[in-house]
């Protein structure tokens, strides 16, 4: 047989076995049989040192050339297999990826209306400089009622429905405060004591701004009443605090809470024994589809009482009323985001119902600023 | 209060609209609770014709009539009323109008006794406008037939209801409430006559002694009373029926509807006795723990802080608030004893409470009533009762004195600019005070204000400043803003504000619902929690499971799973941050976040999930809650020792406690106990925890808030794993500690990556498998120094815990 005729029918075989290997095991067998040591290609490249120089020099380029031809079609088909085995590898792995996932935690905890609320609250009043004070939920009778100017035996102790405690061996009276009002006397009251706790915020001298957010207690329960609420309390004390800012104040709160470009306010002069004069805010709001939209509409809506701090209260503080003077409010948190969140009912608020609270709680990180927004 | 606008007319001179003084009650501080039009009740009653009334065949009683209401054609209608007859004209209902004086809607087309009747003619009784139920209501023969009855009548008048303010005993009147418009603006006040009616000889009934002893309560200050002989009484007249009904009082009879009339007219309270029926004399005293039967036919036992006005039976009214019913005055009384007496508030208040009596004399004489007008009140009284019920009045009977404040303030006219803001003239302020009865005298900046004696409420400038500023309108005030102190706030919140802020949201990230539970709990759970003593107890709980302030938050929101599971939710996560109380002082009061997690509800979700098993909550479920908020809010873990000590209401194997050193508990975690679980009536594995955000550290206070320099190492860390065999009782805590102290330097890491006990590591043993991170910092490590510390990790090991290498 001719070289020519002998690398053909070799070359024939060899493709074909290149194309039959349907794996990388059998192509590498291909491999050796070939271009291995004892290949059928290395055999036939073995033979060129024997030739004659002129033999060679034809016959040398042509076995190179089916070496080469060989190794090109080998990669080719590994190449071609990698990809295969690649492609059945995928479609192998291939998973559902409809199938849901287990819930997320921040997807499903949530928080309370009321610390939320408390919380935009917090971030209105900040950005005017307030401070937020606290006092204790087990109240003496002096803070709770005779230091904000409730006279022993007045009506309008009555007014407020106390739950007392039992009376102490120290004789004392104590109540579940009715109102964050105590929380004032214990700002402005002058003592060198230090707090009892690191809760109890110290008393200051003016300028005192403070918002005293917190617990408070009313015998008295129906569907817009519970035994406990929540109140939150504000302060302004300085040398020419006036009703002209007690209104500025409270219509940018109550704009900055609600989220609307304005608020009508209606003052009207009212009574509470610790401020003098006295007065009930009211909201011009919208009641005329099932929610209430602050901000439009010709509806009136009582959400708040204010005054200016009674002097008999400042007496009472250690302040001298002809020196010093402020404005005072207060408001139901829990009202505020009945309100602004659409809640119909107040008891549900203290129910734990894991149903109510994912439905109007709020997102772990959906955190009230005013740069981000109170509420997203 | 309610009135009606005719009553406000007869003492205030004005043209100003419904709507406009409205608007004014409410600018003033008298704020308007309603408006309401007193026909509204009455509009469908017409004018009828009786075109022809006849004897019903079927009935002695009965007439049949055919009836004109100004529909166009006769309507059929039997008729009971005896005075009916062909002719007449009087009021008509349509059938389904809504019967006021016998509370139903009237039926059409019913058959009485064989005849059809398609309507009603009314008494006044049944339009509630009277108690004259004796026949129809007869109109003259020109009332128009087909109008609405209110309107020919005049009852289409317009009620107010205000609501007054405990400091204003002065508008407890509709003179007082003139009072206040007229001073606004809205008109003229009209005067009343107080002036003395004179007398027709000597009072049967002495001016009333007062029997008190020197420290007794007496409520009485000054008694007023008047004998008058030969009334004739009976039902009032209609215009005082129409204005009692008007404002919802029932009339009684003339001499009883006077009282109420000059009470709600001028807030002056009175009372009337039938002076036949007092026996002996009547004296003022203490009351002596006698039954009292008062005139809301209720029987009271009065005690002896209680004023009564007596006789020689006992208690004849209990004094300021109501009359008994063995005085009280009826038709056929002829001789009356009219009382108009001034009162101590605070004394009315308290007897008023202890009674429960709520009354209208209660009602004004708490608030204070003024004292000037004791004596002419009861002048107002004698002649209204002269002039509607004829008699002969004998001399006043008095006794006591009306206490005066007689207050005068000092007002720097300044003053109403200091504390409002607004700028009111000097004329202006004075006019309105002048206005309102307060007279100022004075010039340039100040006055001296005397306070008029219907006015106790104000004391001091700032009330007089109220006064000019609700006159002048609170929405006059210009609205200034408040200036800043800085104009970046300094940091607002306090450490343990930023504390349950950051507490509540890593919770909430971890899965679990915040709740807002009640304070207070029953007295069993606050024992079973660690509390229940006495001065954390409410002396007037509410409910019987409200009874004391929680020691644990646990216990509210135990119940709140319960309820949830209750509700087919048993697998919930609950957390709350508030208050607890360890004792009645304010620093008993303590922050604590807690949560429970119920049944399968773990940090990835509740319930079955393809993913995996769906394993119900456990020990580790509250540790890893715990730790997450300590770390977030800042505690060095690694610091942190956990011990096996379990909280009481922990199963006590499962169970731990967060202390930093020996004083401070940080926390509590563990399973709540089965039997716990049991007597909550709690089903399932319960997973709880708290954490005391007070007894957490403050930071340390740093001069500078750079951080230290960072030590990055360039050579690569080494790990290296081990295995003990030791007592299943040494805790996990020892081993790490142990492992950790081999080489301080070299050991950056100690992990336990498995834990097993079983037959092949012997009875009562576990086998713990530790992996070690080494990390070089001047060079790489040779076989030699890595053989060295692992020898020094088995010998620390092994000598603290007792156990040995795992071969």
């Amino acid at each position: 047989m001719s070289l020519e005729n002998q690398i053909e029918t070799l070359r024939s075989e060899l493709t074909a076995a290149i194309a039959g290997a349907d794996n990388e095991a059998a192509l590498d067998t291909v491999r050796v049989s070939a271009l291995g040591k004892k290949g059928s290609v290395s055999a036939l490249l073995g033979t060129l040192g024997s030739m004659a120089a002129d033999e060679r020099k034809s016959a040398g380029p042509v076995i190179n050339g089916l070496k080469n031809d060989i190794a090109g079609l080998i990669e080719a088909r590994s190449t071609e297999l990698k990809g295969a085995a690649l492609e059945a590898r995928l479609k192998a792995e291939t998973v559902d990826v409809t199938l849901p996932l287990p819930p997320a935690p921040t997807a499903k905890g949530r928080i309370h209306p009321i610390s939320q609320t408390i919380d935009e609250i917090t971030a209105i009043f900040s950005d005017m400089g307030f401070a937020i004070a606290e006092g204790p939920d087990i109240e003496t009778d002096y803070f709770n009622f005779t230091a904000l100017n409730f006279p022993e035996g007045h009506p309008a102790r009555e007014m407020h429905d106390t739950f007392f405690m039992k009376p102490g061996p120290d004789g004392m009276k104590k109540v579940l405060r009715t109102h964050t009002s105590p929380v004032q006397v214990r700002v402005m009251q002058k003592t060198n004591e230090k707090p009892a706790a690191s809760y109890l915020t110290p008393s200051q001298d003016p300028p005192i701004r403070v918002v005293m957010p917190g617990r408070t207690y009313r015998n008295d329960s129906d569907q817009t009443h519970t035994p406990m609420f929540h109140q939150v309390e504000g302060l302004v004390i300085d040398k020419d605090s006036h009703i002209g800012q007690l209104r500025w104040v409270l219509e940018e709160f109550l704009k900055a809470f609600f989220e609307v470009p304005s608020v009508t306010l209606r003052f009207r002069p009212s009574f509470f024994p610790f401020t003098e004069p006295s007065m009930e805010v009211d909201v011009q709001c919208d009641r005329s589809g099932s929610e209430v939209k602050i901000g439009e509409g010709n509806d009136w809506l009582e959400i708040l009482g204010c005054g200016m701090v009674h002097p008999n209260v400042l007496r009472n503080a250690g302040l001298d009323p002809d020196v010093y003077q402020g404005f005072a409010w207060g408001m139901g948190i829990d009202r505020l985001a009945m309100l602004k969140y659409g809640m119909p009912d107040l008891r549900a608020f203290f129910d734990a119902d894991q149903r109510w609270i994912e439905h109007y709680g709020f997102r772990p990180l959906d955190l009230p600023t005013l740069f981000g927004g109170l509420s997203s | 209060m309610k009135f009606t606008l005719d009553w406000l007319k007869e003492h205030l001179e004005t043209t100003a609209s419904t709507e406009e003084i409205g608007k004014a009650l409410t600018m003033i501080g008298l704020e308007v609770e309603g408006i309401e039009s007193q026909g509204k009740a009455l509009e469908k009653f017409v004018i009828a014709h009786v075109v022809e009334a006849k004897s019903h065949p079927n009935s002695d009683h009965l007439n049949i009539c055919k009836v004109d209401a100004g529909t166009g054609e006769l309507i059929d209608v039997v008729c009971g009323a005896p005075n009916v007859k062909t002719g007449m004209k009087s009021v008509f209902a349509f059938p389904g109008t809504y019967i006021p004086g016998k509370d139903f809607e009237l039926k059409g087309g019913v058959v009485i006794r064989g005849a059809p009747s398609n309507g009603m003619l009314c008494s006044a009784a049944e339009l509630q406008l009277s108690n004259d139920h004796d026949g129809i209501i007869t109109l003259p023969d020109d009332a128009p037939i087909g109008q609405k009855y209110v309107d020919y009548a005049g009852i289409n008048g317009v009620v107010f209801d205000i609501s007054i303010t405990p400091n204003r005993g002065d508008a407890t009147g509709v003179y007082g409430v003139a009072r206040d418009l007229a001073a606004f603006g809205l008109g003229t006040l009209k005067k009343t006559d107080f002036s003395p009616v004179p007398s027709k000889g000597k009072s049967p009934i002495a001016p009333l002694p007062q029997q008190f002893s020197g420290d007794e309560p007496k409520a009485i200050r000054k008694f007023a009373g008047r004998y008058i002989a030969n009334v004739k009484n009976g039902p009032s007249p209609d215009w005082l029926q129409a204005r009692l009904r008007a404002v919802g009082l029932r009339p009684i009879n003339t001499i009883v509807d006077i009282t109420n009339l000059v009470s709600l007219g001028w807030g002056r309270p009175l009372h009337a006795y039938d002076a036949d029926k007092v026996e002996g004399t009547m004296v003022l005293r203490n009351a002596r723990g006698e039954e009292f039967d008062a005139l809301d036919n209720k029987v009271y036992t009065l005690d002896e802080t209680m004023t009564v006005i007596a006789d020689d039976k006992g208690p004849l009214c209990l004094g300021g608030i109501m009359g008994g019913i063995r005085s009280g005055v009826t038709d056929e009384t002829t001789n009356i004893f009219m009382e108009c007496a001034s009162w101590d508030p605070e004394l009315i208040a308290r007897t008023g409470r202890k009674t429960g009596i709520v009354s209208d004399a209660r009602y004004r004489l708490e608030r204070s009533v003024d004292p000037a007008l004791t004596e002419p009140g009861m002048e107002l009284a004698t002649r209204l009762v002269l002039e509607l019920c004829g008699g002969e009045p004998a001399e006043p009977a008095i006794s006591g004195e009306d206490v005066f404040a007689n207050t005068t303030v000092e007002f720097p006219l300044g003053e109403v600019r200091r504390l409002t803001g607004l700028e009111v003239s000097a004329e202006k302020i004075e006019a309105i005070l002048l206005a309102l009865g307060f007279v100022a005298e004075g010039s340039g900046d100040k006055r001296t204000v005397k306070v008029p004696s219907w006015r106790p409420d104000v004391t001091q400038k700032a009330d007089l400043v109220e006064e000019v500023m609700r006159m002048v309108g609170v929405d006059n005030v210009p609205v200034e803003p408040l200036a800043r102190l800085n104009h970046v706030a300094p940091r607002i919140l306090t450490t343990i504000q930023n504390r349950r802020r950051i507490a509540r949201r890593v919770l909430a990230s971890r899965g679990l619902d915040e709740a807002v539970t009640w304070s207070f709990i029953s007295h069993d759970e606050a024992t079973r929690f660690g509390g229940g003593t006495e001065d954390r107890q409410l002396a007037n709980a509410i409910a019987s499971d409200m009874t004391d302030m929680r020691p644990s938050l646990l216990p509210g929101l135990l119940a709140g799973a319960r309820r949830n599971a209750n509700r087919g939710f048993a697998d919930v996560s609950l957390f709350e941050v508030g208050q607890i109380f360890l004792s009645d002082k304010p620093e008993g009061q303590h922050t604590y976040a807690s949560g429970v997690r119920t049944g399968t509800a773990k940090v990835d979700g509740a319930g079955r999930h393809w993913s995996g098993k769906a394993e119900v909550v456990s020990v580790w479920d509250a540790k890893a809650d715990l730790a997450a908020v300590l770390d977030a809010l800042g505690v060095d873990i690694d610091k942190v020792q956990v011990l096996p000590e379990a909280a009481n209401w922990s199963h006590p194997g499962r169970g731990g406690r967060f202390a930093l050193g020996p004083k401070v508990t940080l926390g509590w975690f563990g399973e709540l106990h089965p039997a716990l679980a049991a007597e909550l009536d709690i089903s399932g594995p319960v997973a709880a925890f708290e954490i005391d955000l007070d007894a957490l550290p403050e930071a340390r206070k740093k001069a500078t808030k750079t951080k230290p320099a960072i030590d990055l190492s360039q050579f690569q860390p080494v790990s290296r794993d081990f295995a003990f065999v030791m007592d299943k009782g040494v805790a996990a805590a020892t081993i790490l500690r142990a492992a950790k102290g081999a080489d301080k330097a070299l050991i950056t890491d100690v992990g336990i990556f498995d834990v097993f006990e079983g037959v092949h590591v012997g009875e009562g043993k576990k086998s713990v498998a530790i992996e070690v991170t080494l990390q070089p910092r001047d060079r790489t490590l040779t076989d030699e120094d890595i053989e060295k510390v692992s020898s020094a990790i088995v010998t620390a090991v092994t000598k603290t815990t007792g156990g040995e290498l795992r071969k």
